[in-house]
């Protein structure tokens, strides 16, 4: 691993650190107003009452664990291709983000199911293929966690990425599948496809606030990383002097 | 295709003679479903309907943890170096490794499965069905648990993030598994999950040894 590497990574933060105020302040603006128009505007549904209101945090959180998850997939397809060093940063970097969405599509599911089936957890098809989901999060970083070799651990667990993209479809299909001989249509009346649009906008609002908070931390994110691999790199040429005299030697040239 | 049945005859030969390994993977199956009427109840009604997943999901837990089986002492050898380096293609070893690895952990499954739902007292309509499932389904478990394997290689006492990454994949070999059976028994015919079943092994036999050769590769460098 030579420095030379991080050309790229540098030239990434150059270019996304003037971006991230404007992500930030799009985020507040989103997410403000969404809140606002959704917790006080929005019309209070004729069946579900006030409690229909955590459809405007757990929609976008639930959007968001699949978008996350298909943003580590790209990423680690490139980074096996191309062994672009920015690829693997993006992968891992999204990995916590997007569990951490999936938590919490889970955790508001679990509190609007309280009141609405009086009842915290089904194993409906659609919970249980996103706790799966999340089972997958943790296994991806879980893998990260036990090679020592950050170069190692991004190509298998982009392995392993991919392996689960190919297979959340499957494992979906099958849990709708598994679901429908049990227990046919229980809660599929949850959202209609055609809502007004005094409860639509505000959930694309909050939706689009979710997407700009993901985009800047997951911009924060790679950059410390790119910082944190900088350091990994000094430190193992401070171990190791007649290394760091050949790196730089090598690296003289180009 | 002569290196490949080397290497099948070469892993079953060293199981063989090292003994014990599908036997080991054999009891702890059986301890597994022993303990399920030990912790449910000894009512014959309740075994009887939940017997097809208990030896299922038993199953599963049997072949996820003969994995380390796999891949993990050719790697401390170095002997999985030399196959990587051999003119062979290590995806095909890879499936040669998966085979021999199904024949001593997968068929010993298959055959204890009867006396299992025997002492479950599974209903007797459903034993050819569940034989077929697994017959199916253990190959699956093989191929896609070879990824998990592969992947965690070099990292030692790997085994927890072994079932971490592997029990996820494993959900569906198990939804089609037991519902091939349950479907069996209630009378509406298996035939659609049979033959789901056997699109799953076909599909993890072709694309699994792929994605195990990739992590094998980057875990040999």
């Amino acid at each position: 691993m030579s420095l030379h590497k991080f050309a790229n990574p540098a030239r990434f933060v150059r270019l996304s650190s003037p971006l991230l105020p404007w992500l930030w302040i799009s985020t507040a603006l989103l997410l403000g107003v969404g809140l606002v128009l959704a917790l006080f505007v929005a019309p209070a549904d004729y069946q579900q009452g006030e409690s229909v209101r955590i459809m405007y945090v757990h929609v976008p959180a639930a959007w968001m664990s699949m978008f996350v998850y298909s943003v580590m997939a790209v990423a680690s397809a490139v980074a096996l291709v191309w062994r672009h060093p920015l690829a693997d940063l993006t992968a891992k970097a999204s990995a916590p983000i997007g569990a951490a969405f999936t938590v919490l599509a889970l955790a508001t599911g679990s509190l609007w199911g309280q009141p609405m089936w009086g009842t915290w957890w089904v194993w409906d098809a659609r919970l249980t293929s996103v706790l799966v989901l999340l089972f997958l999060y943790l296994g991806y970083m879980a893998l990260w966690q036990a090679f020592d070799d950050p170069q190692k651990a991004g190509r298998a667990t982009a392995v392993l990425t991919l392996v689960g993209a190919i297979n959340v479809p499957i494992i979906k299909f099958s849990v709708d599948w598994w679901n429908t001989l049990h227990q046919p249509a229980t809660v599929s009346s949850l959202s209609g496809p055609s809502l007004p649009a005094s409860m639509l906008i505000p959930l694309l609002l909050m939706a689009v606030g979710f997407m700009t908070f993901f985009s800047a931390l997951l911009i924060i994110r790679i950059q410390r990383e790119i910082i944190a691999r900088k350091i990994r790199t000094l430190q193992m040429l401070q171990a190791n002097p007649e290394a760091a005299a050949v790196t730089a030697a090598s690296a003289e040239p180009s | 295709m002569a290196p490949f049945f080397q290497v099948v005859r070469r892993d079953l030969r060293l199981a063989l003679r090292q003994g014990g390994s599908g036997t080991l993977v054999v009891i702890f199956f059986v301890l597994t479903v022993t303990l399920f009427p030990l912790g449910i109840g000894p009512e014959p009604m309740i075994l009887a309907r939940i017997a097809s997943g208990v030896i299922w999901v038993a199953a599963l837990l049997a072949a996820m943890l003969s994995l380390d089986r796999l891949f993990q002492a050719d790697f401390e050898d170095g002997s999985l170096e030399l196959l990587a380096l051999s003119p062979m293609s290590l995806e095909m070893t890879v499936l040669a490794k998966t085979i021999a690895h199904w024949l001593t952990t997968g068929v010993p499954l298959i055959i204890a499965s009867p006396l299992l739902a025997l002492l479950l007292g599974f209903d007797s309509g459903g034993y050819g069905v569940l034989l077929l499932a697994m017959v199916l389904g253990t190959p699956a478990l093989s191929f896609v648990g070879g990824i998990g394997a592969a992947l965690t290689v070099s990292i030692r006492r790997g085994g927890v993030l072994v079932s971490l990454l592997v029990l996820p994949l494993y959900i569906p070999i198990l939804i089609f598994g037991v519902s091939a059976v349950e479907a069996s028994v209630t009378g509406l015919g298996a035939r659609p999950q049979l033959l789901i079943l056997a699109a799953l092994f076909l599909f993890s036999g072709v694309l699994a040894p792929i994605a195990s050769a990739a992590a094998l590769r980057l875990n040999l460098e």
